[in-house]
């Protein structure tokens, strides 16, 4: 690969981002924040900021953990707690008089910052809080949990998600997490471009973090952890930091999909969330970052707008109401997902980056003719 | 000079390595030769830290090397180059190659080691952004040789590199570990090719069911009736 490539790579990587920006303020300037365009946008940001931190673990380290929707609660819960405005608690907590907890970040960076830029502020510290709050008990379950292999640890992370699920219904923390009812009334971005921006950034730090040192040495642990061992790799050490770090995304992007949300459930961060997270990764390709991004873009896309019509009789111009009832959507959906599977059987990207898509040919197949 | 002495190791149940005593000098190529499931392996697993021992000592310029974590074997200039080759299929060769390199922080001198290693290996060059899995059983063995150098060793221990080789391709990795000896680092070689081992080494022990059975310079053990008999094949 020479030099020339990799410049014409970046360019292209640069023009794509341009082009992305470009395309969502004008959006989020020609629609109200109530279209569909904006919320398909805005969810699927947030799905594919998940589904990185998911591909970081289970597709960069070889850990195969399902307890993603577990973390993205944590973070949920923090942004929510941290951020209702104080008159509204009495509203959101009325089962526990108002709550235990009376102040609000963005409220509280706005006596000093102004309003805009102290809530922003405030918002972005309570998604940090809640990115940290997930992070940190990732660090507590990781040195058990990690310890089990394949199938095991996912079971084991899949049961801790939907412990910690149960929990946060649990009454007695009512005055925090308001039970088992919702947290609402709390502030969101309005833009599908800060969207867009926030989770761009943090999908950049994760890019970055896989093509470091660090990166290599998941990279290897994924391969053969033997061999990684054999090289001076701190397998225990490692693994933990890959959990660590994917949990931290996760829990940001638990936050933002609470934004998103505009109410907070427990109950809403069941194990099918995980598996919709983990069909975004597998779709994309395992050990794809541009994968796991385009595909929960197009995931979002197809099953919140473009395959609506087939719930509510109308499609593609096709007036079918016998037909296209509630629930058929999903059956369409379903037989498009496994389409997908049988004919990009690697995933959408396989284990490419988008740049690579200039390099003529894929790569494996380049060698596997070489040879 | 890594000095062992009294080793005994034992996992699953077996009892694996029986008290072997062995000495590799420094700037020496020492060779372990001995049948299938001798304990030639799990000696250098012990050296490496893979494997924990049971009773003995490892020395290494005088300083204890049992109960150390991996990293600080590694980083005491201690480099393997595993069995079956065990490259990281889906990372490229200059990825593979700077894994070997990842307990060092000078970036520098980590450069111009890639190019050392290129240079003994042009191969690897060609094929620098190559996936490691794709490359032919030679050239993953090359990588793998690569790749331990890239910590750079002052004691080299390669498990079986001629496994599973063409015989050409054999003499070529055994040539270049010559070569790699010259350049001052020591080699612990492990071998089931008794012969080239034996040709190339300045001293050689003899491993069977755990013990040591016999030892010498390589040319008296090629001369000896008993290895001559075990290993070589009779009129070999």
């Amino acid at each position: 690969m020479t030099n020339s490539k990799q410049r014409q790579k970046l360019i292209l990587m640069a023009a794509v981002l341009v082009v992305l920006l470009a395309a969502s303020m004008a959006v989020d300037a020609a629609l109200p924040s109530y279209h569909i365009a904006i919320k398909v946008i805005k969810k699927a940001t947030v799905y594919a900021l998940v589904a990185v931190s998911m591909n970081l673990l289970n597709g960069f380290t070889g850990l195969f953990s399902l307890g993603q929707a577990g973390f993205m609660l944590l973070g949920a819960f923090s942004y929510g707690v941290l951020t209702i405005p104080v008159a509204k608690r009495p509203g959101v907590y009325q089962y526990f008089d108002g709550g235990a907890i009376q102040f609000s970040l963005p409220e509280i960076f706005s006596g000093f910052l102004g309003d805009t830029v102290g809530s922003t502020v405030g918002m972005l510290l309570a998604l940090l809080v809640g990115g940290l709050l997930a992070a940190l008990m990732a660090w507590l379950i990781g040195l058990p949990v990690l310890r089990l292999k394949s199938d095991y640890l996912a079971i084991a992370t899949l049961g801790f998600a939907e412990i910690l699920r149960a929990f946060f219904q649990w009454n007695a923390l009512g005055p925090v997490t308001n039970g088992s009812n919702l947290l609402k009334n709390y502030p969101d971005f309005t833009h599908a471009t800060s969207y867009i921006i926030l989770a761009g950034l943090l999908v950049a730090v994760i890019v970055l973090l896989i093509n470091s040192t660090y990166g290599r040495a998941f990279k290897a642990i994924r391969d053969d952890e033997v061999a990684a061992e054999a090289m001076g790799i701190n397998l225990a050490k490692h693994k933990r930091m890959a959990f660590i770090i994917s949990s931290f995304f996760a829990g940001v992007g638990g936050g933002m999909l609470a934004m998103y949300n505009g109410t907070i459930a427990a109950a809403s961060f069941k194990s099918t969330m995980t598996y919709e997270i983990l069909l975004i990764v597998v779709i994309g390709g395992i050990g794809s970052i541009s994968g796991s991004v385009i595909a929960s873009f197009l995931y979002i896309f197809s099953s919140e707008w473009l395959l609506r019509g087939l719930d509510s009789g109308k499609f593609l111009g096709i007036n079918a109401p016998g037909l296209f009832k509630n629930g058929f959507r999903m059956a369409v959906f379903s037989v498009i997902i496994m389409v997908i599977v049988l004919f990009f059987r690697r995933g959408l990207m396989g284990d490419r980056e988008l740049p690579d898509l200039l390099d003529r040919k894929p790569k494996r197949r380049k060698e596997a003719a070489g040879k | 000079m890594l000095k062992i002495e009294n080793l005994h190791v034992a996992y699953g149940g077996i009892q694996a390595l029986r008290g072997i005593s062995l000495e590799v000098p420094d700037g020496k190529i020492v060779t372990l030769i001995g049948a299938n499931g001798a304990g030639k392996s799990t000696t250098l697993r012990t050296i490496t830290g893979l494997v924990k021992a049971q009773s003995g000592s490892i020395l290494w310029n005088d300083g204890e090397l049992l109960g150390k974590p991996i990293d600080h074997i590694v980083s005491a200039g201690i480099a393997m180059s595993p069995e079956g080759r065990r490259v990281f299929p889906d990372m490229t060769v200059l990825e593979n190659l700077k894994i070997g390199a990842y307990l060092r922080k000078d970036k520098a001198e980590i450069a111009k080691d890639v190019q050392w290693v290129y240079e003994l290996f042009p191969r690897l060059e060609e094929r620098s952004w190559q996936l490691a899995g794709t490359l032919s059983g030679g050239e993953q063995q090359m990588l793998a040789v690569g790749r331990a150098l890239m910590s750079r060793p002052k004691l080299m221990m390669l498990d079986e590199p001629s496994l599973g080789l063409a015989p050409l391709v054999v003499q070529d990795i055994f040539s270049i570990i010559g070569e790699i000896n010259r350049q001052g680092v020591t080699v612990l070689l492990i071998e089931q090719n008794a012969n080239m081992a034996l040709k190339i080494a300045d001293q050689a022990y003899v491993l069977e069911t755990g013990n040591i059975t016999i030892s010498g310079t390589g040319a008296e053990l090629l001369a000896d009736e008993r290895v001559k008999e075990a290993y070589l094949g009779k009129n070999g």
